[in-house]
């Protein structure tokens, strides 16, 4: 019994990583006040750009590094649309969602060798392996926190990081009120342009990183649509968690269990069609949606950050 | 001297035609970029694609046959669009109207009149569609529950299901292995009346003068516009936003059931792989390219299946991956949305004298 939980909470932590990097990173983006819908595309590119790095350089950290500069220029891309240009974010997001994943389809049958008629599918490259940590790897359950691959590890860190920074440091205040009221933070000096376009690039970043962890670790090597809608988890994550970084470790277990326990009973072969476990984590979103929604309008306390999705328009003097 | 943005008093008219085809363009060179880097000739990808998706009558045919979804689930998502209710579900609508369709046409066909199949078939797939969008509107306009994310749940779970439905239960016993259903009875399919090219056609752009009409002279029009304008002008106006959301909705749904149902009993004839392909997504850019204009829609429509015929040519005859249709498709928005700044503010050229600031 003990093995078995050891073994779900092994699997639920790497398919977690992902997901944790990613909400991170959009938890920053939001609140500063920008939506960035295009995470799904992001991570795709950062999955397929990660794979195809690594594979011709034999180097991860080439791979890891790439996957975050793609994840940066195109939310770079989005930061333009909607900051500069006052765009529509949620038609900005959804364009660097379908383009990502129209142009991580094409470099996916583009960028591969000749020898395997150009398609990065079915290759097999270099990839993150589970570093045991001794002694505390041994132990029962706990255990499970310490099989993990690097990314994993490094994520332990970033996640208080990214809670620190953002609630105990003055950057961290400026930041946040940026996206709750952009006027005020203006006139106090704070350059709202300038913020809302690093925390959008910053959000890139995470989102191009988690990729990373997809096509480097949780299932190394390129195939189609390997998120699996992973990106959108994200955005419900961000509500889930209520906008707090340190929350988003506890959306992402959730979601990264129900991966483990759809492995664990397809293993095992039960009953219940395939289609049906795999729409587990779909429907699983819905309902921790109407559920925390649900909980705001009772407690009326509002999560989202005021200004988020308004564009910020400075009068001329 | 430098650039300032005026805010014009009237959304510019020269700027609402100017900026899609302006934008169309630029995609196409920027395009072309990524073309140059995977050393591919620009120039003739153009021409091959071009030719390949409106070069003869039977590929202008092939264009039709997916403009049609097209056009189905991009006024679908329009409706949708102008209320600033970002329904992304039209890919699980039109796959639910299809699987709703493929129910019909194959248990229940045969206990009715034969002329009644194909209309009872294709309502039931629009019913479905409305039901599928019906459950994000009923929770939004309640609960206030995002809708971007619920539609777009839904449409995991409606291809999940789909698929589970024609690989099990309803796979062909007789199809040898290929996961699909039966073929449906003749009375079940939806004439065709150029190449592939069916009734859809017609539906859709009967529906679009409709739906132009209905948006610009019904009480229900004014309300959507206001809507999306402005919600709190809404309800000062004592519109119940919630019912309208809900009500326009449910027509989004089942245009994009409608859409899903054409499908499978135009042109597929059975429920199979390649009912969910992508159009419920690319409807979004050919109704934000549109400007949610239901009329401008149709062309748009047209365009955009050009250029996924245009890639899966392109894929023939130059090996370059059909994705690079997506990838146009994908890049079209990009200088529209940079763009449409103009629609509202005017660039001036403001003369400063540098030491007054």
């Amino acid at each position: 019994m003990l093995l078995l939980i050891t073994s779900i909470l092994t699997i639920t932590l790497r398919a977690g990583t992902s997901l944790v990097y990613a909400t991170v990173g959009e938890t920053y983006t939001e609140r500063s006040g920008i939506l960035n819908l295009g995470m799904e595309g992001m991570m795709l590119m950062g999955a397929v750009s990660a794979f195809a790095a690594a594979y011709y350089s034999g180097n991860l950290l080439a791979g890891v590094l790439v996957a975050m500069l793609v994840g940066m220029a195109l939310s770079a891309v989005h930061a333009f649309l909607s900051i500069t240009m006052r765009a529509n974010q949620v038609v900005s997001g959804l364009c660097i969602t379908l383009f990502g994943g129209g142009m991580a389809s094409y470099l996916g049958q583009r960028l591969g060798p000749e020898s395997n008629s150009y398609y990065l599918v079915g290759l097999v490259g270099p990839r993150f392996t589970p570093i045991s940590v001794p002694v505390l790897g041994r132990l029962p359950v706990f255990g499970a926190v310490f099989n993990q691959d690097v990314l994993t590890y490094i994520m332990y860190a970033v996640v208080p990081l990214a809670w620190m920074y953002l609630f105990r440091t003055r950057d961290g205040l400026n930041l946040r009120s940026v996206g709750e009221k952009p006027h005020t933070a203006d006139a106090m000096g704070v350059n709202v342009f300038r913020v809302r376009y690093l925390a959008t690039i910053f959000g890139g970043m995470l989102a191009g990183l988690g990729g990373a962890h997809l096509s480097l670790a949780y299932t190394p090597g390129w195939s189609e649509n390997i998120t699996g809608g992973r990106g959108w988890i994200v955005i419900a994550l961000v509500i889930f968690a209520m906008w707090n970084p340190a929350r988003a470790v506890l959306g992402a277990i959730l979601f990264g269990g129900i991966n483990a326990v759809q492995f664990r009973l397809q293993a095992a072969g039960t009953t219940i069609p395939a289609a049906f476990l795999n729409m587990l984590p779909y429907l699983a979103t819905i309902f921790v949606l109407v559920a925390v929604t649900w909980w705001e309008n009772l407690s009326k306390r509002l999560g989202a950050p005021g200004a988020l999705c308004k564009p910020y328009i400075r009068e001329e003097k | 001297m430098r650039f300032v943005l005026e805010k014009r008093e009237t959304t510019s008219r020269l700027a609402l035609v100017l900026v899609p085809v302006v934008s169309f363009f630029v995609s196409l060179l920027l395009a072309a970029v990524i073309l140059s880097i995977s050393r591919a000739s620009p120039f003739k990808t153009y021409t091959a694609m071009f030719r390949g998706a409106f070069g003869t009558w039977p590929n202008f045919t092939e264009t039709l046959v997916k403009a049609i979804p097209l056009m189905l689930t991009g006024l679908a998502v329009s409706i949708a669009f102008r209320m600033e209710f970002w329904n992304i579900g039209a890919e699980g609508q039109l796959t639910l109207g299809g699987v709703a369709t493929a129910w019909v046409a194959l248990f229940w066909s045969g206990g009715m009149p034969p002329f009644l199949v194909l209309p009872a078939s294709l309502i039931v797939g629009m019913l479905a569609g409305a039901l599928w969008a019906g459950i994000p509107a009923v929770l939004n306009a309640r609960l206030k529950v995002n809708e971007t994310l619920t539609t777009l749940m839904l449409n995991y779970v409606a291809i999940l299901f789909s698929e589970h439905l024609y690989y099990g239960p309803w796979r062909d016993p007789k199809g040898y292995g290929f996961p699909g259903t039966a073929p449906f009875p003749e009375t079940a399919w939806l004439p065709r009346i150029a190449g592939r090219a069916h009734m859809g056609l017609l539906f859709a752009v009967f529906l679009a003068l409709v739906l132009w009409f209905a948006i610009k002279r019904s009480r229900w029009g004014f309300e959507v516009r206001i809507i999306g304008k402005n919600r709190t002008a809404a309800r000062f106006l004592g519109i119940n936003i919630g019912r309208t959301i809900v009500l326009s909705l449910l027509l989004s749904g089942a245009l994009s059931g409608l859409a899903g149902a054409c499908e499978v009993s135009g042109i597929s004839r059975r429920l199979q792989q390649g009912l969910s392909i992508g159009y419920g997504y690319t409807a979004i850019i050919v109704a934000w390219l549109g400007q949610l204009n239901p009329i401008a829609i149709l062309f748009v429509a047209i365009l955009m299946a050009g250029l996924s015929v245009g890639g899966d040519q392109v894929q023939m005859i130059m090996g370059l991956p059909a994705a690079m249709g997506m990838v146009l498709q994908g890049l079209i928005l990009f200088p529209m949305l940079a763009g449409a700044i103009f629609n509202e503010y005017r660039p001036v050229i403001v003369k400063t004298a540098a030491s007054t600031r």
